[in-house]
């Protein structure tokens, strides 16, 4: 991992090796909090702060922690960090927060994070591993916004709360589909999404689907 | 490298030591913000379902304050004989909180809005403008498909005619049981009539569309596509203004006031 250095930990995440597109790592907080852009953008901002507050952290503990209780160790880290941030959300910015509900509190379980933490962060300087932490935050945020950016407009026609396109039930002429409000249109787009994320970058079509060649592909041992 | 079992548990222990500091840190000092963010939401929400705030503005704190302050009356009253209880002071009571505790809530009977527990007393805010009453607004919750749904329904002086009906707090589908926080939906219970000539509530979210408040006073718009949700709502209003919620209050009123 010495061969690592920090301009390819910055971009590489972004689309080379997105955790959502190509790890289909966090699906189901992608799922649940882009109905609206705006919930969306605050739960990207959280993610990416926890990744890189987390990756960091670890990283600076990574030669004193025990290697028998690592991963219960990581995840107090974690936790400690997203119950932080749920606090500050709740007293900044209340009315969002509310609509996040449970899933701030459930970026524990945020595959993303871990899987940084364990597959980075262990092995590397703490300069890296927070930007390696926050470019896979950006990387994710990148693919929540693209859906909640698709979901919005077409679901309720608007963006960030500001109307585009008008719709029926408040008097205007587009007829909103429901559809994407609810969860399997999330999963609709991430499918697009990856697909053309795969036609754009060929490379990252696996031959087989089998979890070994993820593995391979990702190269290094992710945690599910 | 191989570590002691002493080391370890002492990393555990000063792992935790650690976190525990900045969670239990960051949970005292930012909770006289968050609980200031819950009184003021609570006032907005009041103050909408009163028309004394737009739909959606989100005024400053102090405005809220102030006008809370000027035009709402908050009374805590027992819920069975509807007398107003001067004993509890309205300010630090949480209904919700009442409901919950065995000691000042009772087992509620079967009912369609699926709510367990009545609290002994209720919290009613009184709208006065210019010491003249303008409305009176009304805790409502009940189950709607996926979740409990939690508002406010605020009713004229004439106890009978809706002012404005807001759910502050639900888990229905977006788009189609959440569409009760739709405007242009909460707009068509303004004029409509919970209860009847002999003080029934009978207001109903229909399947379908309703005619204007004059002609069909007692229906509203059913919400498209989400049928249990609009009969949710239409329960949990019947409940919370019925004989097992509100009724005993709003039956002391109306002897009071005359009407």
């Amino acid at each position: 991992m010495a061969d690592v250095n920090p301009r390819e930990a910055l971009i590489d995440p972004l689309f080379n090796n997105n955790p959502i597109s190509l790890q289909v790592l966090g699906i189901c907080s992608a799922l649940a909090v882009t109905t609206k852009m705006s919930t969306a953008l605050v739960m990207c901002l959280a993610v990416t702060a926890v990744t890189t507050l987390s990756n960091t952290s670890i990283s600076l503990l990574r030669n004193r922690i025990p290697p028998s209780i690592r991963i219960i160790v990581q995840l107090t880290i974690i936790a400690s960090l997203v119950i932080i941030t749920d606090q500050i959300l709740k007293a900044f910015v209340f009315e969002i927060s509310k609509q996040l509900s449970v899933f701030v509190g459930l970026i524990i379980t945020n595959c993303i994070v871990m899987g940084r933490a364990e597959a980075f962060a262990m092995q590397n300087p703490p300069k890296l591993a927070a930007i390696d932490g926050f470019a896979n935050g950006l990387g994710y945020s990148i693919v929540l916004m693209a859906v909640a950016f698709f979901r919005e407009l077409l679901g309720s026609g608007k963006l960030f709360g500001f109307t585009i396109l008008h719709p029926v039930n408040e008097g205007g002429w587009y007829v909103t589909n429901g559809l994407m409000l609810l969860a399997p249109a999330a999963f609709f787009l991430i499918g697009c999404f990856i697909w053309a994320v795969r036609s754009w970058k060929p490379e990252q079509i696996e031959e087989e689907f089998h979890v070994g060649a993820l593995l391979e592909f990702s190269n290094e041992g992710n945690l599910r | 490298m191989q570590h002691s079992t002493g080391y370890i548990v002492g990393f555990a222990v000063a792992v935790c030591l650690v976190c525990a500091l900045f969670v239990a840190g960051s949970a005292v000092t930012l909770k006289p913000m968050q609980q200031a963010n819950v009184v003021l939401d609570r006032q907005k929400k009041v103050l909408t379902v009163a028309g004394l705030i737009e739909e959606g503005a989100s005024p400053p704190a102090e405005e809220v304050a102030a006008i809370f302050e000027r035009n709402i009356r908050p009374k805590v009253v027992d819920m069975e004989s509807g007398a107003v209880d001067p004993d509890i002071d309205p300010t630090g009571f949480d209904q919700q909180a009442a409901m919950a505790d065995p000691e000042r809530s009772a087992p509620a009977p079967p009912n369609g809005a699926k709510v367990q527990r009545i609290p002994d007393h209720g919290l009613v805010f009184e709208v006065v403008e210019q010491g003249k009453l303008e409305a009176m607004i009304f805790p409502i919750e009940g189950k709607g498909l996926w979740s409990t749904l939690y508002g406010y329904i605020a009713l004229a002086p004439d106890a009978r005619t809706v002012v404005g009906i807001t759910f502050y707090d639900h888990g229905e589908t977006p788009g189609l049981g959440g569409e009760v926080d739709n405007p242009g939906w909460k707009a068509k219970w303004a004029d409509r009539k919970v209860f009847n000539e002999r003080w029934k509530p009978v207001i109903a979210v229909k399947k379908g569309i309703a005619g204007p408040p004059s002609e069909d006073p007692y229906q509203v718009d059913g919400l498209s596509g989400a049928t249990i949700t609009s009969r949710g709502v239409t329960e949990l209003v019947r409940f919370w203004l019925g004989d097992n919620g509100f009724g005993p209050y709003l039956a002391k009123y109306r002897a009071e006031a005359g009407v």
